[in-house]
């Protein structure tokens, strides 16, 4: 079960990649989400996938505990790579394979579904990247530093940061707790594993509710600890953990400001995803 | 130098319920005091420490905390500096993922410089001794080193007095005495100032002055071993000796010359003592 502040996918080694900001990390991610949509090309795409390989091999985490992230995901990407293989039109005459009806495969078709397949698969390798390399609080942390120019139009950022961060602290005691409410409920003869889905989402019911009453009562307990605790709102509070941004995330900067341009560049003289098949075809 | 001082405080829940769950309660702690309040379920103990710490306001009457009215709203954030609080169930207090986050939380509140806080995280987990999980998840600790950790975000805010509301009642055993470990050296070498709230009587035992609460009042006050004397008046509250002194109360009374004793250390003395008389 997930009994451990590392839940989620954490992976917890010392690297390069582990000791960025998380600001500067979360960022960067967001620039390569930019770059991947940018990429217009194979040889842009071809770019990210080595920047990609580039920030695995930095972060020391193993490339399949990556790729395992795509698994979740990976009948979307199918599902889209399909739906796109069968009926991919554009305004251009097609080189069509084969036709059926209304099902028509094209030599475009074929391109378009393979370009969008390996966009979501860097991108979902990409954000994992994030999550593998950042604990959760530091995610956290990371986004309230972000979001602090927000303050300015009234934004509550600190206390949405610390909404964030006692959800997290939570988490293990939640589950421990719908453990121990499931075991409890069996003892007493519920069912949890036979019948159809409404039989078995109502037998949910007698779990959720107790927990419900509990979490409130632990929200009243933490709410008096937090008082006990001086707790008054951000004003005049101060912050005992820093983020620095070090040498480290100077050079991210520098790579990934040089994916983008690089990107631009590509796309720029080397055309469309199309235009690998103007060289078969015009020959 | 007094650290709380009650004039006959009176504290109802809510006014329909017609009770005052601290009913009149006239109390002085000086500072460096140990004391122990003893009482059954609804007797009004932990009524009467939230009464300390302003997390409620009495009723009737006035409660004091270093000179400092605590019904007055300008004295809270003075009075909770001063008198910091561990509650009982260790999964509730805490605010972040990591120990030495959740040591920072109250420094934080206060607006301690971050150098400070450093130091005082450093102080704090030496006191109760978790130095070595200063990076754990406290999701992963024990109950006794979970209170622990909620004693060391006490500890980090450098109060006078620490409250401790049933601290040890979800522990084990092993947990407990951890517990009563750091509270006792805390007393001892600090010279905090504790009130203990408990119902584990070999526990008031620990400390230098034991108060009976029974509906809302205070019915015995004095030093632990004087009060455990009083072993009638004692069950007419519904409470009972502690373990030691139980057992020497019956052997007594079972015909055996044993003298009350306190500690299983005491009793194993009495019990030879006597046998050596035979």
């Amino acid at each position: 079960m997930l009994n451990d502040v590392t839940f989620g996918q954490y992976y917890p080694v010392r690297s390069f990649v582990h000791n960025m900001d998380p600001r500067a990390k979360i960022v960067f991610m967001i620039a390569y989400i930019v770059a991947i949509f940018l990429a217009k090309n194979f040889f842009a795409l071809a770019a990210v996938t080595a920047f990609l390989i580039l920030i695995v091999l930095l972060s020391r985490v193993p490339f399949g505990r990556v790729l395992r992230s795509v698994k979740m995901i990976l009948f979307l990407i199918v599902f889209t790579a399909v739906l796109n293989l069968f009926f991919y039109s554009s305004g251009a005459e097609l080189h069509i394979i084969w036709h059926w009806k209304f099902i028509t495969v094209s030599w475009e078709s074929v391109i378009n579904m393979i370009f969008l397949a390996m966009r979501l698969f860097l991108l979902v390798m990409g954000t994992s990247v994030l999550t593998l390399t950042t604990t959760p609080v530091a995610l956290t942390d990371g986004i309230e530093s972000l979001l602090t120019p927000l303050k300015w139009i009234r934004f509550p950022v600190h206390e949405l940061a610390l909404i964030m961060s006692i959800a997290l602290r939570f988490i293990p005691t939640l589950m421990d707790e719908t453990n121990r409410i499931v075991a409890a409920q069996k003892a007493r003869g519920a069912n949890f594993e036979t019948g159809g889905l409404i039989k078995r989402a109502k037998a949910v019911i007698p779990v959720l509710i107790p927990l419900l009453v509990s979490a409130f009562r632990r929200a009243e307990d933490l709410g008096d600890a937090m008082d006990a605790r001086c707790y008054s709102g951000a004003k005049g509070r101060t912050k005992y953990k820093k983020l620095v941004f070090t040498w480290r995330d100077a050079l991210g900067l520098i790579f990934t400001a040089a994916l983008i341009t690089g990107i631009v560049f590509l796309n720029l003289y080397l055309g469309g995803k199309f235009a690998i098949l103007d060289y078969f075809f015009t020959k | 130098m007094e650290a709380i001082r009650f004039d006959k405080v009176k504290f109802m829940y809510r006014e329909e319920d017609g009770v005052y769950a601290v009913n009149g309660v006239t109390l002085s702690v000086n500072e460096g005091e140990f004391v122990a309040v003893l009482g059954r379920n609804g007797s009004g103990k932990s009524t009467l420490a939230k009464l300390v710490n302003a997390l409620l306001v009495p009723t009737e009457g006035k409660a004091e905390v270093f000179g400092l009215d605590t019904a007055d709203a300008k004295n809270v954030f003075e009075i909770r500096k001063n008198a910091g609080m561990v509650f009982q169930n260790p999964d509730n207090q805490t605010v972040a993922s990591i120990v030495e986050d959740d040591v920072a939380f109250g420094p934080e509140n206060i607006g301690v410089p971050r150098e400070e806080i450093a130091k005082r995280i450093d102080f704090a987990l030496d006191a109760v001794g978790m130095q070595a999980f200063r990076h754990a998840a406290p999701s992963r600790l024990s109950g006794g080193q979970k209170q622990r950790v909620a004693i060391a975000g006490v500890l980090a805010i450098r109060p006078k007095i620490m409250i401790l509301d049933e601290s040890t009642a979800m522990l084990d055993p092993r947990g407990r005495r951890e517990v009563m470990d750091v509270v006792k050296k805390l007393n001892k070498e600090e010279g905090m100032t504790v009130i203990l709230i408990t119902h584990f009587m070999d526990e008031a035992l620990e400390a230098d002055r034991a108060i009976v609460m029974h509906r809302g009042e205070v019915v015995m006050d004095g030093v632990p071993e004087e009060i455990f004397a009083r072993s009638e008046e004692l069950e007419s509250y519904n409470l009972t000796l502690p373990r030691a002194a139980y057992i020497s109360k019956k052997l007594a009374e079972g015909g055996m010359p044993v003298k009350g004793a306190f500690s299983a250390e005491e009793l194993a003395e009495e019990i030879c003592a006597s046998l050596r008389k035979v």
